[in-house]
């Protein structure tokens, strides 16, 4: 982990000197399952209001709370992914507030003992480096309600669809120094996330929420007051938030100020943030063991019957694809962000030039889904289709550049690789004879260059150009290059 | 008294409970009565005993994954003093 920082491009410079920022995250990931974590009732984003909830989930007089198997089983699944240590015992507790959006009055949560511990994240920044983030604790607690504040001057509307879904709060050790590093390990953790299928990571749903926690110190200084920023819901707000919430903690400290401990919100349209409450006001949660439900208790077997059905991780794959197909660490990283994109990959790769397979994916392929803004599953181009395409240029068949052309044809018209070359009259000229006369075609129209060549030898260049223009593109180019050197008596 | 004047408002606060002086003084002896005679326990070593969460030998019984419940707005906001469109509808919360 990073004690002080070795980066010094990582620090900031204020009016008077350098200061460190120190991130750590809170984040709150909505467990993928039908059911809530203590109700029978749906987890289904959107539905009408008040439609997805039981009378548990409404916390009517009476009602006890029964844990969803598949929500526990979710919660082992990450922290395995986490690489960190399963607790086989663990305890639900209250956390007592006051908000509408809060039936029970008390949030079903896990405080002291909670059932995944100390784990770790690979964080993979944009210029190679990598951070390892440590993860502190993950746990399983209760969503609230919704509140609605623009339907009435003087009412607030609430809505308890969400509330009882089960979600698991992964907290960070504060490890993070930097916005960029905190987008990135964000990224990762939803990854992770997607690949296990423990959370599908949408956050425009709202599925994966950041609680982020900022300070700023000189460096080498002990720990500073921290900020904690509320519930922003996009990777990108999150960097904002901490570029700007790390910028008004310096500028306090500079002019002889103090940072007092708070909660803040991130106020998109402004880019800033603000105070959300003091600290006279700060919450007093009274957590105590909840009476209705008994400790979480586990089993070995179980854990390890999870942990056997536990799919590829993207840094494993990452590995894989760089030892089995001969990959950049760069190249790889890029295809296993997604896991959709990876097994693309891995079917156009399979029993092929792996290295020729990732430029035709992550340059061709990625650049137009992008251009186009279409996902991996909208791609017109199949991985088979892709494949048969890299056939063709690996056998001779057809030029990289022709490649090209084909490509776009199968991109908006579809068909076969092979049938739209032989339709189109795409095929690479190999046939030395037809290369030969087109040689002698150009050399024949062009004495003055010819006499140039001969002084020059980097002129062949030229000559190559106009052959393969003569051809259409589709003379093969080390055919021409080796006719012309011959005739033109050049090396 | 292990429970003073102003816990006892503290606490009232925490519990959205309004007392007025009178019930905070009745509050703080009958509070420290209270937790007086259950301080009585501290007087057992407890140090190598571990806590204990059941009675009987019993363990967290758990649900299927299967949705059973939900589809009952009307019942759920049949109580609320005000509903709207099967929202709960309360006075205006400002952030």
């Amino acid at each position: 982990m990073q004690d002080t920082l070795e980066k010094n491009e990582l620090l900031i410079e204020g009016e008077t000197g350098p200061w460190e920022m120190i991130i750590g995250m809170e984040v709150h990931a909505q467990v993928t399952s039908n059911a809530k974590l203590f109700s029978g009732a749906s987890t289904a984003f959107g539905g009408d209001p008040n439609s997805h909830v039981s009378l548990v989930d409404a916390a009517m007089p009476g009602m006890l709370p029964v844990i969803n198997e598949e929500c526990v089983a979710q919660a082992i699944r990450t922290g395995l992914g986490l690489k960190a240590e399963i607790n086989l015992y663990s305890i639900f507790d209250r956390k007592n507030y006051f908000y509408p959006d809060l039936p029970q009055g008390y949030q079903i949560s896990q405080y002291k003992q909670p059932i995944v511990g100390e784990g770790e994240v690979i964080v993979d920044l944009l210029d190679g480096s990598r951070v390892v983030v440590g993860i502190e604790r993950l746990h399983l607690e209760q969503d609230a309600g919704k509140s609605l504040h623009d339907q009435h001057p003087k009412k607030s509307f609430v809505d308890l669809n969400r509330s009882g879904v089960a979600l698991m709060e992964i907290v960070s050790k504060p490890d993070l120094r930097s916005s960029e590093q905190a987008k990135a390990y964000v990224s990762k953790l939803r990854t992770i996330l997607r690949y296990l299928g423990t959370c599908d990571g949408n956050m425009e749903e709202g599925s994966l929420r950041a609680d982020v926690n900022v300070s700023v110190r000189r460096p080498g200084d002990p720990l500073g007051t921290r900020c904690e920023i509320k519930n922003v819901n996009s990777i990108r707000f999150i960097g904002q938030a901490i570029e700007y919430e790390a910028r008004r903690q310096i500028e306090i400290l500079e002019e002889g100020g103090e940072i007092h401990q708070e909660t803040r919100l991130f106020d998109a349209k402004t880019g800033e943030t603000r105070s959300m409450r003091s600290k006279e006001e700060a919450h007093d949660y009274r957590y105590f063991p909840d009476p209705d439900l008994l400790p979480l208790e586990l089993t070995q077997g179980w854990v390890d019957s999870l942990a056997a059905d536990l799919c590829e991780l993207p840094d494993e794959k990452r590995e894989r694809f760089i030892a089995e197909f001969g990959l950049s660490p760069y190249d790889a990283s890029v295809l296993v962000a997604e896991k959709e994109r990876a097994d693309y990959f891995e079917a156009v790769a399979e029993g092929r030039d792996g290295k020729l397979a990732v430029n035709w994916v992550n340059n061709e392929l990625f650049g137009r889904l992008n251009k186009e803004s279409l996902g991996i599953a909208e791609s017109p181009v199949s991985a088979d289709q892709l494949g048969k395409l890299i056939d063709l240029i690996k056998d001779g068949t057809i030029s990289g550049k022709i490649a090209k052309d084909v490509f776009d044809i199968v991109w908006s018209e579809g068909g076969e690789p092979a049938d739209i070359v032989e339709a189109r009259g795409l095929r690479q000229v190999t046939d030395t004879g037809a290369i030969e006369a087109a040689v002698d075609e150009v050399i024949a129209a062009n004495p003055d260059k010819v006499e140039q060549a001969k002084a020059k030898p980097q002129m062949i260049g030229w000559f190559v150009g106009q052959v393969m223009k003569a051809s259409g593109g589709k003379a093969n180019p080390q055919a021409v290059n080796a006719l012309l050197k011959s005739k033109l008596g050049v090396e | 008294m292990s429970v003073d004047r102003a816990t006892v408002h503290r606490i009232a606060k925490l519990a959205r409970i309004a007392i007025t002086e009178e019930e905070a003084a009745k509050l703080e002896g009958e509070l420290s009565g209270i937790l007086d005679w259950v301080a009585q326990l501290d007087e057992v070593d407890t140090a190598d005993v571990p806590p204990m969460t059941r009675v009987e030998d019993v363990t967290i019984r758990m649900r299927e994954d299967k949705v059973t419940d939900g589809d009952i707005a009307d019942d759920i906001v049949a109580n609320a003093p005000e509903a709207d469109d099967h929202y709960f509808v309360v006075p205006k919360i400002v952030e």
